[in-house]
């Protein structure tokens, strides 16, 4: 597992769904979306979970639409461990 | 104790323009003005630090004067009749930004190239706009150099008090003729924040100065708005300069020199005993209409005299309603005319003949 | 109490549960906010004025000059640059935004100043302020962006269209005998010894956009330590709508006969300094 781990926040109302995120972004995680926004653009949408936080697709964005969060590192918190499961178990965690 | 000197009418104007605190001067040579220029060079930077930038073309300082006007400083161009021709887009764009500052035409013969004598042919120019667009300049008239040099720093409160552009509108002779001057002391050049210039984001969002408005109905309000301002300086900045009019059969009007010649011409019919009477418009927009049509309502006559083909005659007729007969007297192409021609001409129109 | 269900042919060793990423602690990329509106922009799909614009309030926050920027718009599709930069700026007529941009400098000469123009106001009816204003060495930036066509007016010939470019004014491609050749006007204010920095970059990719925002900013330092001239950074950009392309198509595009012709990287660096 990479210890990078990105995400972004795509304001689709000022998205015009120009693509030129989808064509900056190294991973493909971007799609436009079948979806129109308020002003009729199909804006473009994060399909896969495999964002780095490059922000290249920030970059590029001529609306400066998108926010691109970027963690290295604790960002999993382990909260149980099993071993050799062969059935069906319901885990409960006390938070 | 009172500083004369014996000075050019450009000098003049010049001279009156460092001492008025004027922070910025951009401008472009043309006969007959290039004095201003050549003064200021010489010596506004060294007294007050005010700028002086020879533009490559009047279309380049008038633009530099509507970026410099844009801060609220005191800034200034001149230039004479084809090269205000050139300025009349940026003066559109000023008068719709609503920018104070000082333009001087130095009135030459036209139209086209034409020739560097003194004329009056951007008398409808100066007056009744210029540029596109519905808008107004506050136009004076100057008829002596001690009035070129008075007028500039009249000219900068009037253009603050409104945000307006303000107009000196003369011409080759009484920029080139030479007379004896009071100057005034010397101002400081003062800059404060008069809450819609760009000097800087201050508290609060940028601040733009722009003509566009895209939208009719904010594009009509703007208008409105002019409008409204220009009815006040109507009624509140008329100046006018009238002479033995109480008593006058006949009244001569005239602007700028032309005036001068008028006074000698009426001075001349008095001797004769014909009493003749001179109104002089100092401002031209506004123009003294209720001053005229007062001053002018026992006379049974009045000539306009100008150095045109006829120009503010028409504003004179509008001022009468044709309650006294109007006639004109112009020689065009840079030509003066003299006392004695004025006064055959008025014999000549109102008496019939040669009296 | 969350509860998690497990399916019974799934071989678990560790099981973790994964927090958004999204707060405010790990953002590494956000839009400027106070040197730009919050607001749509009215730009067409795809089009590079958005990434200058931002780009340019980046710079104004990043350096911390937002009190100290004056700019001009021009004439253009750029002409409202006001409703998105929220800096003090002024509206020039077409052409004369270096002019205008010179008026203000002169009076206030401790602001930075900057001008805003795309290559029909720069290039054509404003060639004579460009050249005159650069010729003086104004410390100013004259922002220029070129994509070869009139964007506003819609999609007529530009001084800077390419040779056999098609435009509404030059329907079956520009033709160099009668209608003149593409002006590289920033290899001629390159020449002129007012300039102090001249460079040509692109916005269409991350890398072009790093060098383009590192561009303005030098261009800012220059003018803030007492600029000996005027810096003066082109844009070839794109215009999908007028040249009638999808925006991925334009920049392909640009960089297959925009570039070649206007190629990018520094024409001039001031002598002497750093970088």
């Amino acid at each position: 597992m990479a210890k990078v781990k990105g995400d972004i926040i795509i304001d689709i109302e000022k998205c015009k769904g120009c693509e030129l995120c989808t064509d900056a972004c190294p991973q493909d995680s971007l799609e436009t979306a079948k979806q129109v926004n308020s002003k009729g653009y199909l804006y473009i949408v994060k399909i896969e979970d495999n964002c780095t936080g490059c922000t290249n697709c920030a970059l590029v964005c001529p609306e400066g639409a998108i926010t691109v969060y970027r963690k290295v590192n604790n960002q999993k918190k382990e909260i149980a461990k099993f071993k050799n499961i062969t059935n069906d178990i319901t885990l409960t965690v006390n938070e | 104790m009172k500083e004369l000197k014996l000075m050019k009418g450009n000098e003049a104007l010049a001279e009156a323009a460092i001492r008025a605190g004027c922070d910025a001067y951009f401008g472009y040579p043309i006969t007959p003005q290039s004095e201003v220029l050549e003064y200021l060079s010489r010596e506004a930077d060294k007294r007050t630090g005010m700028v002086v930038l020879q533009a490559e073309s009047e279309v380049a300082s008038i633009n530099m004067v509507y970026g410099a006007a844009g801060t609220g400083k005191k800034v200034m161009t001149s230039s004479s009749s084809p090269g205000m021709s050139l300025m009349q887009e940026g003066i559109s764009y000023i008068a719709c930004a609503e920018l104070p500052c000082l333009l001087v035409n130095v009135n030459r013969g036209g139209p086209g190239l034409g020739t560097i004598q003194p004329a009056q042919g951007d008398y409808f120019q100066s007056v009744k706009g210029g540029g596109h667009g519905d808008y107004r300049l506050i136009v004076l008239a100057p008829s002596t150099v001690q009035e070129m040099a008075d007028f500039v720093e009249l000219s900068f409160e009037l253009a603050f008090k409104y945000r307006n552009p303000v107009l000196i509108l003369t011409d080759g002779a009484l920029g080139q003729m030479m007379e004896k001057v009071e100057l005034k002391v010397q101002k400081e050049r003062k800059f404060e924040d008069l809450g819609w210039t760009t000097t800087g984001r201050n508290n609060g969002n940028g601040r733009v100065i722009t003509s566009l408005h895209l939208k009719p109905d904010q594009m009509e309000e703007i208008n409105i708005h002019l409008q409204k301002k220009y009815k006040t300086i109507e009624e509140n900045e008329v100046r006018v300069e009238s002479k033995n009019c109480e008593d006058a059969e006949y009244i001569i009007t005239a602007y700028g020199l032309v005036a001068r010649i008028c006074n000698k011409a009426a001075e001349l019919a008095r001797e004769k005993g014909i009493k003749v009477g001179v109104i002089r418009p100092i401002t031209l927009f506004p123009f003294p209409k209720k001053e005229i049509k007062e001053l002018t309502k026992n006379a049974k006559g009045i000539l306009d005299v100008e150095m045109n083909a006829g120009q503010m005659v028409e504003d004179v007729r509008l001022a009468v309603e044709g309650k006294v007969p109007v006639e004109f007297h112009g020689r065009m192409g840079g030509i003066v005319p003299s006392p004695e021609e004025i006064l055959e001409k008025l014999e000549e129109k109102f008496i019939g003949g040669v009296v | 109490m969350n509860e998690r269900r497990m399916l019974d042919d799934q071989h678990f060793e560790t099981m973790i549960e994964e927090e958004s990423i999204c707060t405010s602690s790990n953002v590494v990329y956000d839009a400027p906010h106070k040197a730009l509106y919050d607001t749509p922009m009215h730009y067409c799909p795809g089009c590079g004025h958005g990434v200058v614009h931002r780009l340019l309030a980046e710079v104004f926050e990043e350096m911390d000059i937002i009190k100290e920027v004056i700019g001009v718009a021009p004439v253009g599709c750029s002409v409202l640059a006001y409703n998105y930069l929220n800096i003090d700026m002024s509206e020039a007529a077409h052409g004369r935004a270096s002019a205008v941009a010179t008026g203000i400098k002169r009076v206030l000469p401790d602001k930075l100043v900057f001008s805003y123009q795309g290559d029909g106001d720069l290039a054509a009816i404003g060639t004579g302020e460009t050249i005159h204003t650069c010729n003086r060495g104004e410390n100013i930036l004259i922002l220029f962006i070129n994509n070869g066509i009139y964007g506003m007016t819609g999609g007529q010939m530009a001084p800077t269209t390419l040779p056999g470019m098609k435009s509404t004014t030059s329907p079956f491609g520009r033709n160099v005998e009668t209608m003149g050749n593409p002006l590289k006007i920033t290899d001629l204010v390159a020449q002129l010894p007012g300039t102090v920095y001249v460079t040509r970059q692109a916005v269409h990719k991350p890398v072009n956009v790093r060098k383009t925002k590192k561009a303005i900013q030098k261009a800012f330092e220059y003018q803030q330590n007492g600029g000996k001239g005027t810096c003066f950074i082109e844009v070839v950009s794109n215009c999908p709508s007028n040249w009638k392309m999808t925006p991925l198509d334009s920049n392909k595009w640009m960089e297959e006969n925009m570039l070649p012709f206007y190629p990018l990287g520094d024409l001039k660096t001031p002598s002497g300094k750093e970088n």
